[in-house]
């Protein structure tokens, strides 16, 4: 058993790109269900517009990086505005079933052979990071001893922090002015928001615009980091990994998202590292007829299966939540 | 059924891409006379293995055979075409007696690696009746990537034009409805659930496969059951995945969701914990079931029967009056016995029943022993009819969940006309919509009719939101 290796593997991939889309992908959630209070369980639907515009729009369409960019966010908007009219007035179970519909309508659209020629089907989209990654400065390896990542994978990683880093700021900012102190009062009791006159609607309907727009950030990077855009990226199973994410750090906290990112990541790898190295190998410690290494493979999400019950039983409010502030419940 | 064999060709369409053998089966109809034409035993000659050739160039060869018949017939005197990635044709080739067409390209490999053909049927010479099973489909786009010889065939079926839109629709319906009465067994068990704890469970999906993989270990196990020389085996296996599904559901609330509500964990909470449960068990099946589709190997579907236009499986009228009976039991069961009375009056209103004498937690956990085995005996038959893998039951909860809303959240009557909706929808709307984008149009449907009407179908009107 190689600690080391373990140890350096799951830093990797605690800082890597991978952590970047979720702490992104967390942040918009955070805005919907740690601070506005709505269920959204479609943030992979935002991804999938995200991405698929944005790898679309240069791979079949050639156009410009910036334009691309500029589409991925403007069809999320469009995104967010159609599913928040009939959504938002639902209370928080049903909209929860509507929007991971929502989601899945995107997902197996975009990976249709109907829409092959514009979306790539299954195999998705390749060939769009050409003018990302001529801009890339890094032209060597950067090794920090422990961890090491290629030129473009920093390059990756390194913008992503970037990005997370004014997301938070964004967040931070937003939240301690008069508009978000409206938006946790809708949290926490939607009645008494609208009885000081406010349009609690619009302002669910803003709520939900930002957090799918932190979605369609995160959707740019998964196209990035793997230089590929395809209906794998986006399943339901992203929604509940960002959902976890943001349980870990604590919803309705700045940083929580960043935090739980980084640590879940770190454990998700340290956990595969961890089992592939038990079993491989002719004598591995974990007996065959236990643990082969398809099922090692398995061990990690058994795992957070299991942490995401027993986080949400025990501490609801994350690593950093305040128990106070955040009243999960349905409403 | 025929929405499997488009299933089934659909997937093979999607190997193309990366196989490079790629298989096109051509279902096509023979004609009396064809039949004629290849008087020795049909399957002696059918696909007899192309004549090997010395020629170092790469060969595209395919096999059309006639699968309305038993055993499948060849098709020959069918002209295929291949023309290059520019347009221009660069071989032709006519099938043979034995339904077998071998073109070679030409150039050396070496030159040709990477560059794509387009293989081209001339439909106008399929025998009569025969039609390609997609009428768009009239080519094939073919990449080589291996120096080897690439073997294709071509999906086709009665001409759609023979079949009116309506008999089409009518054998689809039947196929919605199998699916329908599966699902509102499912259904039926999450409303339930959600009527007396408020609980949306999205590891629901994981009873449904509880159930199928119970009825997999028996049906795996050495040996067979059997009653007066009958193989049973599979019976056992469904009345073992009932029994098994509803301890499962019992022990669930037993061990995890009573004591959360005791705990007062919010219905939010209880939410996301049942997402982590899901995500923990799908993988504990996975683990031991394998990522592989399965079927249960004790069972052998004999032929349909012709209703009509129609064609039905005995399986299918099998799984429709078994479903329909457990469905009137249970509904029945609800509507008249102390137990369901009691139950409705917690969905009503726990406490007011509490009040009233009523234990709720043990109606509760009632609930979720017949909700788990509804769900449990949804994912055999499921099982039965369609394969299923550890996921099974996950892949159709979004389609319970679009039934269990349209009809109403909580709402028995509700969910179970919310289920016949979906399930037929499914099928019938692939008339009009591609079958990879028929699950899309249920979802649609879900998001329409909340839309104008949040509470469902048949949900009370109060506020949803």
């Amino acid at each position: 058993m190689d600690w080391g290796t373990v140890f350096s593997q799951a830093l990797q991939s605690g800082l890597g790109p991978t952590a970047v889309v979720y702490a992104l992908a967390a942040i918009g959630l955070n805005v919907n269900f740690g601070y506005t209070g709505l269920l959204n369980f479609g943030e992979a639907g935002f991804m999938a517009i995200g991405g698929y515009f944005f790898a679309a729009f240069i791979a079949t369409w050639n156009l410009p990086f910036w334009l691309a960019i500029a589409a991925g966010l403007f069809f999320t908007v469009i995104l967010a505005l159609i599913l928040g009219v009939p959504t938002l007035r639902l209370r928080a179970d049903y909209l929860a079933i509507v929007t991971i519909a929502a989601s899945e309508i995107i997902r197996f659209t975009l990976g249709s052979v109907t829409l092959l020629k514009w979306f790539g089907g299954q195999d998705g989209l390749i060939h769009f990071e050409g003018a990302f990654a001529n801009a890339n400065p890094f032209h060597n390896s950067v090794d920090l001893g422990i961890v090491a990542w290629r030129p473009y994978d920093f390059w990756v990683l390194f913008l992503g922090w970037i990005v997370v880093a004014l997301g938070c700021i964004l967040v931070f900012l937003a939240m301690r002015s008069p508009w978000g102190r409206v938006m946790k009062g809708i949290r926490e009791d939607e009645d008494a928001v609208r009885s000081l006159g406010k349009n609690v609607y619009l302002y669910k309907m803003q709520s939900l615009v930002i957090g799918g727009l932190f979605g369609a950030v995160a959707g740019f990077f998964v196209a990035l980091q793997h230089t590929n855009m395809n209906p794998t990226w986006v399943a339901t199973d992203t929604t509940f990994f960002a959902y976890t994410v943001l349980l870990l750090g604590g919803a309705a906290r700045v940083l929580g998202p960043v935090v739980g990112s980084i640590i879940f990541w770190f454990l998700i790898q340290f956990l595969d590292v961890m089992f592939g190295q038990m079993t491989s190998g002719s004598h591995p410690i974990m007996p065959t007829w236990l643990m082969n290494t398809d099922q090692a493979s398995l061990m990690r999400l058994i795992i957070m299966g299991l942490a995401l019950m027993l986080l949400m039983i025990f501490r609801p409010q994350g690593i950093f939540g305040d128990r106070r502030e955040l009243a999960i419940d349905a409403r | 059924m025929l929405t499997a064999t488009r299933r089934i060709t659909n997937l093979l369409l999607g190997a193309l891409g990366t196989a490079v053998l790629a298989t096109l089966v051509l279902v096509g109809a023979g004609s009396p006379a064809q039949a004629a034409a290849t008087p020795v035993s049909a399957t002696a000659q059918l696909c007899a293995k192309p004549p090997g050739h010395k020629d170092d160039t790469i060969h595209i060869q395919g096999c059309l055979k006639d699968q309305r018949v038993t055993p499948p017939k060849p098709v020959p005197d069918v002209k295929i075409t291949i023309d290059d990635s520019s347009g221009h044709p660069v071989g032709k080739g006519t099938s043979n007696a034995s339904g077998v067409f071998d073109i070679a390209l030409p150039g050396k490999p070496i030159d040709i690696l990477g560059h794509s053909y387009t293989v081209k049927i001339d439909s106008s010479t399929l025998p009569k009746h025969a039609a390609l099973r997609d009428p768009r489909q009239k080519s094939l786009k073919v990449l080589l990537r291996l120096d080897s010889d690439v073997f294709v065939t071509f999906p086709i079926a009665d001409a759609p034009t023979e079949e009116s839109q309506f008999a089409q629709g009518l054998q689809l319906a039947v196929g919605g409805l199998v699916f329908a009465f599966l699902l509102a067994m499912a259904s039926l068990g999450l409303s339930l659930i959600f009527g007396t704890t408020g609980l949306v469970n999205f590891a629901h999906g994981e009873l449904i496969t509880f159930g199928a993989l119970a009825a997999f270990a028996i049906d795996q196990l050495p040996g067979d059951v059997s009653l007066g020389g009958v193989n049973v085996t599979m019976v056992a296996g469904i009345i073992t995945a009932i029994v098994l599904s509803t301890l499962f559901g019992w022990l669930q609330d037993k061990l995890l969701w009573a004591p959360l509500r005791r705990k007062g964990v919010g219905l939010i909470a209880a939410m996301i914990v049942s997402i982590g449960l899901s995500i923990f068990l799908r993988n504990i099946y996975q683990y031991f079931a394998g990522a592989a589709s399965h079927n249960y190997t004790q069972w052998t579907s004999p032929a349909p029967w012709h209703l009509g236009s129609v064609d039905i499986t005995p399986k299918e009228v099998g799984v429709i009056l078994f479903s329909a009976l457990v469905l009137v039991i249970v509904c029945s069961a609800i509507q008249f016995t102390r137990i369901g009375k009691a139950t409705r009056a917690v969905s009503d209103n726990p406490a007011l029943a509490a009040s009233s004498g009523i234990n709720v937690d043990r109606v509760i956990s009632v609930v979720w022993s017949v909700g788990a085995g509804l769900a449990g005996l949804s994912g055999v038959l499921l099982g039965m009819t369609q394969g299923f893998d550890y996921q099974v039951g996950f892949k159709i909860l979004l389609l319970v969940f679009a039934a269990v809303v349209l009809g109403g959240l909580g709402s028995v009557w509700g969910a179970l006309l919310g289920s016949f909706v979906i399930g037929i929808f499914i099928e019938v709307s692939t008339l009009f919509v591609p079958a990879e984008l028929k699950f899309v149009g249920a979802l649609v449907v879900l998001i329409v009719v909340l839309l104008f009407r949040p509470q469902g179908l048949l949900g009370r009107a109060e506020r949803v939101g």
